[in-house]
Order: structure tokens, then C-alpha cells, then sequence
């Protein structure tokens, strides 16, 4: 059935031949200041939280400097995805291929074969939905050393459906031989990055863009490829994250200190491979409760990986929960607003794991 | 009240249109302080033309059968679709400044299920101009005569489906579809022409079937022979009209700015743009 329009907001607004036989006169009073949509551009960043500008931008710009062979690829979203800094440094190695994703992802592919490793960037939503089949067939099934790495995943932008991938990792986990890579912060994003360019084989990067929080520093961690890392300790449940789930899990972790809950956090940024060992030493520790973060919807992604996982070995946590985006198509609003309302800020993530211990 | 029609003897003149819908986008602008604002004053001549000269349509029942569709491919230019249908009586005036707040019917990016009066859910670029061929061949299939217009932008001339419905449409000979392309020259990443150069436009609908004119798109005398001819075009066969049009028209402070794409005007010049809309007002 078709989506039925919205009602107006509040009950007795004016209907528009209402308005019409007013004469469609302006409100006169002075706009009032909401809570806005504002820019794609949202910073995920709370107030006062130290961040980096353009994390992958420069450490693209740093492996490229010794690395001849490395390319950067667009569709038109070369400053909204930090490639612009590496195209301000190597203007002939460049590449704006204009607003055309599938073509992008099939020259990609033919730059691979001619020996060059290209970067390419566009929007989550646009390489697995759009490019879908051009990645698959272009790059993937041969194995070329292509690094997708894209803007907005997940519910990172207020704009609607169009642009929020909540299904990306689903989408992109059902490719063979496609490594799947979700950084938590700008630590995470260089080292991520400098790993993928080392990797030889296609890569499928979120990239979190812009301002981008610093979080890791603090911990005892570093990136590697394929590798999940315990980034702290519990006694009470075992959060497995990925992407900037795990700053907020480690938010919501000091948050349930509080109520004297204990809990773990193991970040897993790499979804494909997953690194099962990892998740199942951790999960066969003593009787904790498993909650799986991801800024995804709860189809298809991390969560349903580890749930796999955990299955296959026959471990049963004490219980199995899921803090991600639900099986629909988003609202449109400002980014802590529908934060909140999915249940992927701290204080909502620390909220639902108050209530299932 | 019946279809909407021009010969009311008390109209407003399409310009005096045109200026009301640039004024709905400036104040839509403001609640943001950024965004679409030059692509909604370049393109407010187009949209006057089209609602207050060409579509038929009924304001107070804008799902009405007998209405010519039309449908925003380029989503982001919704705050330039609010400021008409607010204009036409179909969106009420005092939901301007809910534009992309929290539950407003006036997102950011134009979805079907939030607003009156909005057709499709636009802004994953490149899709408009398919969905508009199957309405076509679905009017058609009912025996309607109304007319499918697509608004897309310059930079959707750079994907792929474009020109796979361009070809369709051709193919199927749809004589009730009414392509219109802004063209003002802009893109995400800069200026059209560098990110990927589509001229040259007449020629390449022409070659895919089509009958392609190409105007002032900020000259509304222009656009509605335009639109005119295209009506009442007797072949079977799509119709474009290329507008050419000036980012940020109308403010000419802001037409003189650095282009960009989603713009940033500071608090104190809002009003300053208004007041410089107002002084180019046609009394
Ligand atoms: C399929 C798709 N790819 C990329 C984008 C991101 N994007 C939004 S607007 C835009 C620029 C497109 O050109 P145009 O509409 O002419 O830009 P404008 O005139 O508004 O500056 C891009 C690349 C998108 N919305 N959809
Ligand atoms: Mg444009």
C-alpha cells in the first residue's frame, strides 16, 4: 500500500484554502529557532568533544605520497567525503568522474586493471544501492584492489531515506570476497586507512567524514585489519560494536557505571572478516549478557553476524540483545533527534541495557 | 472551486508570482541559515511558470485524478517546491518555518508522504525522469490527457538512468511528457562543466527522440512560449525545455557570491537579502 501523507503539525492548523482566503499572508512574528535538519554535514560529535578534521582525507594523502599507483576517484562528492584534500595535493591523480556512481565503479575497476589502486568516494546509499552490480561485476568477482569508502552510513544524516544507508553492511556483506571495514573515530579512520591501502583485495570502508570525534586515543588500542580488540572490560554484559556505536557504547558504559553495571566493549571494525575468535573468547566468558551496537538497521549487519557466530559454535550468552536501527525507512530531523529516537545515542543505549539487565 | 485557472482578472503577474515564491524561499532559508537558497531563487521563474501559467491543478485537492503531474526529481530543491506550493494554496503559509525542523511536512529532501502537493520522494539524483515515463505510459493506459513534468537539474544529466529514460521515452514516443532541466552551471563538487561537461543539451534529446527547446530560464515571458509550444506540440513526441538560469537570481549580492552548491548566508543578511528581493520587485 502506498505511504499515506503526513497530518499537519498540531491539531486546529489552517487548512491551505484557508490560508488562500487570507490571502496567503506571511506570518508576521519572527522565526522561531527549532531544532534543525541543517547539513549533511552534521557532526556526530557531542559539545566540547575533540575531533579531527578529515581523518581519511589526510591519511590518504600521507599513504599516496609513497605509493605512486594510488588514485582517488568521485562522483561529484569530492568535498563531502575529504577526497578533496587529497585531490588539493595530487591534482593529476584526481579523478572527478561527475555524479555518475555506476560509471564510477566501473572505471574504478578499469584503473584496477591497469595496475592503479583507486580510492573511490561517494555516498553509502548511492555504492550499495545505485553501483550495486557494477561493484560486484566490475571489481569484486575479479578481485581488483579497489577501496570503496563512503560517506553518510548508516543514520548519519538527517536527510531521509535517500541518503541514510541503513542497510549498507547488509547489502555489502552478502558480496563474496568484499572486506567490510567500520571505523569509530578519527584514530581509527587513519589507521583504517593506511591498513586498507596495505591490504591487496576490493574494501568496502564507512567513512565518517568532516569533524570527526577522537575518541580511541585514550584507550590502549590500535587498528588492524580482520582484528576485533577489547577496548575495556565488564563483569555484566559484553558489547560487540562497530563504527561510532563503539564511542557510544563506551559513553553508555561510564553512563550504567552509575547503576553499577559493568560492561565490556569489543570493537569490531572489521564486519567481513569477522574475526570469530575474537567475538567467541569473549562471548564464552563467564555468563554475560551480549549486546550488539552498530549504526545499521538489525537486518543484515554486525549484530545478525555475530548472532551467526555465537550459533554455529554452539555458545549461548545469557541473553542475546541488539542496540541498532530498526527494519524501516527513517525519519527526516535533526541527527540527535533521530539519534535518540532509534536508540543509538548514549543515553538511549544505556536506557535499553539498564532495562534488559 | 474549480481547476486553477490564469484569467482571473485580478491575478498577480507571473513576475510578482515569481518574487513571492523567492520571498518563501528566503525565509525557509533563514530557519536553516544554509542550504538550497540559490538553486531556489534561480529556479523561481520556472516554478511560477509552471504553476501559475501551465499545470492545471486544484490547490484544495491536490491528489485531484484530473491534474498534470509534477514531479521534483532533484530533492534537495524542495525548499524551492514548498515556496510555490505555498504560493498555489496548497501547502499552508505558516508551515514555512517548520522547513526541516523536527516532524515538519517540509524536509530538508522532498518525500512524497510529508507534503501535499509532492509527487514523488526525489533526491537520490537521477530517478525522476523514469518514474515520469511510467506515469506517462500509465496516463496513457487510462486514457488521460494530462501532461507529466519532470524537474531535474544539470547535474542529473550525469547519470546513467537519465539517459535510459530519455531513450524510453523517445522509444514511446511519450507526447505527454514535459522534461524541464536547470541548468545553473553548479554541482556538488563546483562548477558543472569541470565535474563532467553534458553540452551539447539540444542536440543530445534531440538524438534521443525528443523535442528540445532551450530558454532564459529566468525570463518568464520566455518560459511560458515555451511552455506553450510545448503543449501544443502536435508530434508524438517528449518534450525538453532546457532553462538556463542564474544561481541565486533576484539577490544580487548573492548572485555575485562565490557559487556553491548549499550556500551559507549569515544571520544579519537575511533581511538583507529580502530587502534587496524587495527592491527589484516589478510594482
Ligand atoms: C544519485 C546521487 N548521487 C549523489 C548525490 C549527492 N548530491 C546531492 S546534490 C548533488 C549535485 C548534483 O548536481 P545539481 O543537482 O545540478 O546541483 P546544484 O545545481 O543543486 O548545485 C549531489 C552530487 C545524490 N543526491 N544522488
Ligand atoms: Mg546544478
Amino acid at each position: 500500500m502506498r505511504r499515506a501523507k503526513r497530518m499537519p503539525p498540531g491539531a486546529q492548523a489552517p487548512t491551505a484554502a484557508e490560508q488562500a482566503a487570507e490571502g496567503g499572508q506571511l506570518p508576521g512574528q519572527p522565526l522561531k529557532k527549532r531544532l534543525t535538519t541543517s547539513a549533511m554535514i552534521a557532526s556526530l560529535a557531542s559539545e566540547g568533544q575533540r575531533t579531527k578534521p578529515a581523518p581519511f582525507g589526510h591519511a590518504l594523502v600521507e599513504v599516496a605520497k609513497n605509493r605512486p599507483e594510488v588514485v582517488g576517484m568521485t562522483a561529484d562528492l569530492g568535498k563531502y567525503t575529504d577526497l578533496h584534500i587529497f585531490g588539493r595535493e595530487f591534482p593529476d591523480r584526481y579523478y572527478q568522474m561527475g555524479m555518475a556512481e555506476q560509471n564510477l565503479m566501473l572505471a574504478a575497476g578499469g584503473m584496477a586493471h591497469e595496475g592503479f589502486v583507486p580510492f573511490v568516494t561517494t555516498y553509502a546509499v548511492f555504492a550499495s544501492r545505485r553501483a550495486y552490480d557494477f561493484i560486484s561485476q566490475g571489481i569484486v568477482e575479479e578481485g581488483l584492489n579497489v577501496k570503496i569508502c563512503c560517506a553518510l552510513p548508516g543514520l548519519t544524516t538527517g536527510y531521509g531515506p535517500s541518503h541514510q544507508a541503513t542497510e549498507d553492511v547488509a547489502i555489502f556483506r552478502g558480496m563474496p570476497d568484499l572486506t567490510i571495514v567500520d571505523p569509530c573515530d578519527a584514530l581509527d579512520t587513519e589507521q583504517a586507512t593506511r591498513a586498507i591501502a596495505a591490504h591487496d583485495g576490493p574494501v568496502y570502508m564507512r567513512l565518517l567524514r568532516g569533524n570527526v570525534p577522537l575518541v580511541l586515543d585514550e584507550y590502549d588500542y590500535s587498528f588492524e585489519l580482520g582484528k576485533a580488540k577489547l577496548v575495556r572490560d565488564g563483569a555484566d554484559a559484553l558489547v560487540v560494536s562497530s563504527g561510532f556505536m563503539t564511542m557510544r557504547a563506551l559513553e553508555a558504559a561510564k553512563l550504567l557505571e552509575a547503576d553499577r553495571v559493568s560492561v565490556a566493549v569489543l570493537h569490531s571494525p572489521t564486519i567481513k572478516p569477522l574475526d570469530e575468535e575474537a567475538i567467541l573468547r569473549e562471548a564464552r566468558r563467564g555468563g554475560r549478557m551480549v549486546v550488539v551496537a552498530e549504526n545499521h538497521s538489525v537486518i543484515g549487519g554486525l549484530g545478525e553476524a555475530v548472532a551467526g557466530t555465537l550459533l554455529r559454535a554452539g555458545v549461548a550468552p545469557a541473553a542475546f540483545r541488539q542496540v541498532a536501527l530498526p527494519d524501516a525507512f527513517l525519519d527526516a530531523g535533526a541527527l540527535p533527534t533521530l539519534h535518540d529516537r532509534y536508540g543509538i545515542s548514549a543515553e538511549a543505549m544505556a536506557r535499553s541495557m539498564k532495562s534488559w539487565m | 472551486m474549480g481547476e486553477r485557472t490564469t484569467t482571473l482578472a485580478n491575478a498577480p503577474s507571473l513576475e510578482e508570482r515569481a518574487y513571492r515564491i523567492r520571498r518563501n524561499a528566503l525565509r525557509m532559508g533563514e530557519v536553516q541559515g544554509q542550504g538550497y537558497i540559490a538553486q531556489a531563487l534561480g529556479v523561481a521563474d520556472v516554478l511560477a511558470a509552471a504553476y501559475f501559467h501551465a499545470l492545471r491543478y486544484r490547490p484544495e485537492d491536490p491528489e485531484w485524478e484530473g491534474r498534470d503531474r509534477f514531479l521534483l526529481s532533484i530533492g534537495h530543491y524542495a525548499i524551492a517546491l514548498y515556496a510555490v506550493l505555498i504560493e498555489a494554496g496548497i501547502v499552508p503559509a505558516d508551515e514555512l518555518e517548520t522547513y526541516g525542523t523536527d516532524d515538519s511536512r517540509l524536509p530538508m529532501s522532498g518525500m512524497a508522504a510529508y507534503t501535499p502537493g509532492m509527487e514523488i520522494s526525489g533526491g537520490s539524483l537521477g530517478i525522476g525522469l523514469g518514474i515520469a515515463v511510467g506515469m506517462c505510459l500509465g496516463l496513457k493506459r487510462k486514457g488521460s490527457d494530462r501532461f507529466v513534468y519532470n524537474l531535474m537539474s544539470d547535474g542529473e544529466l550525469d547519470e546513467g538512468p537519465t539517459w535510459e529514460a530519455a531513450m524510453s521515452a523517445g522509444h514511446w514516443k511519450l507526447g505527454n511528457l514535459i522534461c524541464l532541466v536547470d541548468v545553473n552551471r553548479m554541482q556538488a563538487d563546483g562548477p558543472s562543466t569541470g565535474v563532467l561537461n553534458s553540452e551539447p543539451l539540444p542536440e543530445k534529446w534531440e538524438a534521443f527522440g525528443w523535442h528540445a527547446q532551450r530558454v532564459d530560464g529566468n525570463d518568464v515571458g520566455a518560459l511560458v512560449r515555451a511552455f506553450d509550444a510545448a503543449r501544443a506540440l502536435e508530434e508524438p513526441k517528449p518534450r525538453v525545455i532546457i532553462c538556463d538560469t542564474k544561481m541565486a537570481k533576484g539577490v544580487p549580492f548573492l548572485e555575485t557570491r562565490e557559487k556553491s552548491h548549499f550556500m551559507r548566508v549569515e544571520q544579519h543578511e537575511w533581511a538583507q537579502a529580502l530587502e534587496a528581493l524587495e527592491a527589484g520587485r516589478k510594482a
